[in-house]
């Protein structure tokens, strides 16, 4: 640990990962909250996977056709919030059975990144960086754009908190008060888009969804409403990628991995404890 | 204006594809009146709700809700879900879900207002339920949740309520209960009750709408009480016989 703390001090890439760790708690807390509750793991797993396609693509052409301002993390974000409509769509309007075709565009968009990133020259490590995250390659510049989604996040939670939470727990009933909740319904997944583009930089994409869920499901054990649920799945986040970091560091283990397995071992051990706090 | 239908359906129809699921339905009921809607279950109910609530169109025919089309008139019906829709486990206090009858229209932002709580509070009182604000929706029992469904119903200032399956896997005591209070809010407001359980009797409900595809109306008068009954006794072998019928039982 205190080997730790000294590469802290006195390493700038270590002290942004663990910036970029407490950033990314505050939205995957209040995101994560709304994802649990309102039942669309399979949907943020659907637009996680989806992101592959617009990180290679934007990589492609940053590359091959020198499209030097554009960053993996733009095609990213564009990625996540076209992902994030067209599910939000298909699970709202289509007759097509929903879990097939989100199955479908999750398999689609990483099939989409892969093609590109191999179409790309250069380090192959980058597609492994993708999907498994690598916290300690965070740059300033990253920094920067994680904390305007941060409170672009934050920010419309805050303003429409209650219509969010009437259309979470009974849509229909929003809707007869005059909410359009489709709106709602697909603003919300295009801020879970958001948020999985900020996780991808901590855990990569085939852990968000260990982090957006885990946390939400651990404060759902002890929290009374919506609000704590955010805010104590936000703590936990800090807790989990803070530790996992730290824990990581000397045996030199991957973050992100390390930040899901210790997240999983909480759970674990408050589902448990939770079950035998109450037999029935 | 108080003899002015709050509901009229002319000639309704609607089908699920090419399901037919109600008939050539026709239907008023007037201000303030007490009406119990039963049925077998997939026999329409729940589609009738819809189409008053303007979540559905009509095949053919014409839905008039206070003299609207439905779908402008849903903001006046105080509408109670089946509990069965709902995410009981949810991390909401009964406050919260009372609240959610005070929400503004559209896209506006913002907080509930001082006048928002105080009308939450009333709606609570008015089932019993004030002393329960702060409690989560989990840890009420069956009853007290109903209870609640009905607080948030009030909290719209509605003119009609409409509660589907109200009395779904209650006990006798809190379905009395819940009648007390619904009875109580009959003498200001009109009340469309759905059941698909016919096990109870109640003598202040003045027309009974059995759904089955088509609706059969069985208007009833205070004063006839034992016709009352007699009226249920149909009412309750025809149900029967429709569940028998559909292997539903």
């Amino acid at each position: 640990m205190t080997e730790f703390f000294h590469a802290v001090a006195n390493y700038p890439f270590m002290l942004n990962a663990l910036l970029v760790g407490v950033l990314a708690s505050v939205a995957c807390g209040v995101v994560g909250t709304y994802v649990v509750t309102r039942r669309i793991t399979y949907l943020a797993g659907g637009i996680a996977h989806s992101v592959l396609g617009g990180l290679g693509l934007a990589r492609y052409l940053s590359i091959v056709h020198g499209w030097t301002w554009l960053k993996p993390m733009h095609g990213a974000i564009v990625a996540a919030l076209v992902a994030s409509v067209v599910i939000g769509w298909v699970s709202l309007r289509a007759r097509e059975r929903e879990d097939t075709v989100i199955g479908a565009i999750w398999a689609i968009g990483m099939a989409v990144g892969v093609i590109f990133i191999t179409l790309t020259p250069g380090y192959n490590e980058d597609l492994m960086t993708y999907l498994f995250g690598n916290i300690l390659l965070v740059t300033t510049a990253d920094l920067y754009i994680i904390a305007v989604l941060d409170a672009v996040i934050v920010a419309v939670v805050l303003l429409f908190y209650n219509k969010f939470l009437a259309v979470c727990f009974d849509e229909e009933f929003a809707r007869i008060r005059g909410i359009n909740t489709e709106f709602f319904y697909i603003l919300l997944l295009c801020l879970t888009g958001l948020t999985v583009v900020i996780l991808v930089g901590v855990v990569g994409i085939v852990l968000v969804i260990a982090l957006l869920t885990l946390p939400a499901a651990i404060a759902g054990y002890y929290t009374r409403t919506l609000w704590q649920s955010m805010v104590l799945s936000a703590a936990l986040t800090v807790l989990f990628t803070t530790f996992g970091l730290a824990i990581s560091y000397r045996p030199d283990l991957p973050a992100g991995a390390t930040i899901i397995v210790f997240a999983g071992i909480i759970y674990l051990i408050a589902a448990v404890g939770n079950r035998l706090a109450r037999p029935h | 204006m108080a003899s002015d239908p709050v509901i009229e359906l002319i000639n309704v129809s609607f089908a699920y594809n090419a399901k037919p699921v109600l008939e050539n339905v026709n239907l008023t009921v007037s201000d303030k009146e007490f009406v119990w809607v039963v049925g077998p279950n997939g026999g329409g109910k729940t589609t009738l709700v819809k189409l008053l609530l303007g979540l559905l169109q009509p095949k053919s025919g014409t839905v008039r809700v206070f003299g609207d089309s439905a779908s402008s008139a849903r903001r006046r019906i105080g509408y109670m879900p089946q509990q069965a829709h709902l995410d009981l486990r949810f991390p909401v206090t009964a406050r919260d879900v009372v609240l959610m009858g005070r929400l503004n229209k559209g896209m506006t932002p913002g907080k509930f207002s001082g006048a928002d709580r105080e009308k939450v509070h009333e709606a609570l009182e008015l089932v019993g339920m004030d002393s329960m604000a702060a409690t989560p929706l989990r840890d009420l029992s069956g009853g007290q949740q109903r209870r609640l469904l009905i607080a948030r119903a009030l909290a719209c200032e509605p003119d009609m309520l409409l509660l589907d399956e109200p009395t779904a896997n209650l006990d006798r005591k809190a379905e009395r209960e819940l009648f007390k209070i619904l009875k109580k809010l009959n003498q200001r407001l009109t009340v469309i009750m759905i059941s698909h359980d016919p096990a109870f009797v109640s003598d202040f409900v003045e027309q009974v709408v059995c759904v089955n595809r088509t609706v059969a109306v069985h208007p009833t008068t205070d004063r006839d009480r034992e016709f009352i009954g007699e009226l249920y006794g149909d009412s309750l072998r025809m149900v029967r016989h429709d569940k028998h019928a559909d292997g539903d039982q």
